[in-house]
């Protein structure tokens, strides 16, 4: 799955980069592409031998190449979300709203943001309350991936409301009104990426 | 957009600009490790390592300030963005000596995570590791939220009393002491003339009218205090003036010493013009210059324009603020 993620990813490179050339200095669909490309690497050369270890090796490997605040933050969801991953051997709906709700108490500890700030968490804590929703429900991935991925695309548009008060947006002030959030922008894609995937015909629950 | 700068591929110009580094120090300094992970060659012995670092693209910050009594390693990130982790951690090992390492960077978001993460790292591998942010930007937040502050140009001084503390003191704490203190002490503001661009895009880092300037502008574009038409020197200075004096404070009776740093494409003439304004309000005020330094050290690509740093002295501060020094960058006798 996160192959398929990654390569979505690094396809979406020039998108990015031109939300973020509206409110910042261009470069975040770099960044995203760049460490994708990492993941890429990361999984093909390695065999993890659980959900835990394989997004704890995404979230290192997303860390160790994108650099500045962006590499931080995604680095921190992947290897906080992966924490309580690390017996499990299939990627569930369960699994999803662990990787989510871990994911975002990692993010908010390392870059003391809040929802409203107009941050990648104003995707991430909508998707990561419906994940668990759903997961409560029982319900399967590709729905839970599906509801999830739509919460995190209503979460970034709302971003295009918000004034930037942290990164480099926030040298714009009001000039920020009308974009969105870049980070938010990639959350969403890294979902929707899962979410295809998931979709797939004859998809196996497993990365 | 036409990039006129001269470089090779724009891609490259990071590992480009190390490599010349390391050749200009002549052996000197060393990659630690990582590409982007400088130290000296050759560390005094069982010394207090002192790692400065940020993003690319603010030569000779950081890079060029490792030197004896300065920085004994930098970790550098890509063009305006922080260094990773594993980055800061390679030098982190490179300089511990067991005495552990002190990180000095400009307060940044993205520099504040990569560099504590980091930290957590060495702690797990048994480095002991103290932090000091410099937030000498005035402009950049109001006092009460000080520690919200941006770093610009007072890196130089706070990196010269940390260079001369960690070079003499065996203690991690007593090295943080003093850093922190000369961190206090020190206040900056910065105006934008023009705006530099981003060396792999071209795209410029901020919009600005031709005919006006910002004071209070970040290094980055971030957003300063007013935006006005062009004045003469003396105003410009006097309203920076404004901000800083009353913001530590600095008083009557007062020593300091003073840094008037070009961000990029402002010539010596004009730093030299805003210094004679400088040095006639601060005697108009009876603080007293203990020490001028002019010149390119806080930059942003050619971006033009330029702040003023004073960082008060204390006897403590000024016996290491005399001491010798050199870099690169950077040379007291």
């Amino acid at each position: 799955m996160f192959l398929h993620v990654a390569r979505g990813l690094e396809a979406s490179k020039d998108h990015l980069s031109e939300l973020d050339r509206a409110i910042g200095d261009g470069d975040h669909g770099i960044g995203m592409a760049r460490g994708f490309e990492a993941v890429r690497s990361e999984l093909e050369a390695k065999r993890h031998d659980s959900v835990g270890k394989l997004l704890h090796g995404v979230g290192t490997a997303l860390m160790m190449s994108i650099g500045g605040a962006a590499g931080a933050i995604f680095g921190s969801l992947f290897r906080g979300g992966s924490a309580g991953l690390q017996e499990e051997r299939s990627f569930t709906s369960d699994a999803l709203a662990r990787l989510l709700v871990d994911g975002l108490q990692a993010v908010k500890a390392r870059g003391g943001a809040q929802a409203g700030a107009k941050t990648m968490i104003d995707a991430l804590e909508p998707a990561a309350a419906k994940a668990q929703v759903q997961a409560d429900a029982g319900a399967p991935l590709d729905l839970a991936l599906a509801a999830a991925c739509e919460e995190a695309r209503l979460g970034m548009e709302r971003t295009k409301d918000m004034l930037a008060t942290t990164g480099k947006a926030k040298t714009l002030g009001e000039r920020s009104l009308g974009h969105p959030d870049p980070g938010a922008a990639s959350t969403y894609l890294i979902l929707k990426f899962m979410a295809e995937f998931a979709a797939l015909p004859a998809a196996a629950a497993g990365a | 957009m036409q990039i006129k700068k001269v470089v090779n591929d724009p891609k490259n110009v990071v590992p480009e600009l190390i490599d010349g580094l390391v050749a200009a120090y002549g052996g000197r300094i060393r990659t630690a490790g990582q590409p982007k992970a400088l130290v000296k060659a050759e560390l005094p012995k069982d010394k207090v390592g002192l790692l400065v670092g940020g993003g690319s693209g603010h030569e000779p910050l950081f890079p060029a300030f490792i030197g004896e009594n300065l920085a004994d390693g930098s970790a550098n990130g890509n063009i305006f963005a922080a260094p990773t982790p594993d980055t800061i951690l390679a030098a982190t090992r490179a300089l511990h000596q067991g005495r552990g390492v002190l990180f000095l960077y400009g307060n940044y978001a993205g520099d504040n995570m990569n560099f504590d993460i980091a930290a957590e790292m060495a702690a797990e591998e048994g480095i002991q590791v103290r932090t000091v942010r410099v937030w000498d930007d005035a402009a950049s937040a109001p006092l009460e939220k000080i520690q919200e502050r941006r770093g610009i140009a007072g890196d130089l001084f706070v990196i010269k009393v940390a260079g001369a503390v960690t070079a003499t003191s065996k203690s991690l704490d007593e090295a943080y002491r003093v850093t922190a203190k000369a961190r206090d002490n020190t206040r900056s503001i910065g105006v934008a003339v023009s705006a530099g661009s981003i060396p792999e895009t071209g795209a410029p880092t901020f919009v600005l009218p031709a005919d006006e300037i910002e004071i209070g502008m970040g290094l980055h574009g971030e957003p300063g205090v007013s935006r006005e038409k062009m004045l003469p020197a003396d105003r410009i200075v006097d309203k920076m003036l404004a901000k800083i004096l009353p913001d530590l404070p600095f008083g009557g009776g007062d020593e300091v010493c003073l840094l008037v740093n070009d961000l990029g494409s402002t010539t010596m003439m004009e730093l030299l013009i805003v210094n004679r304004r400088v040095h006639q309000v601060l005697k108009e005020k009876g603080i007293r210059v203990h020490d001028t330094v002019i010149g390119s050290f806080c930059t942003c690509q050619e971006m033009a324009g330029f702040s003023i740093t004073l960082m008060k002295l204390d006897a403590e501060l000024k016996r290491y603020y005399d001491a010798p020094a050199s870099s690169l960058a950077y040379r007291k006798a």
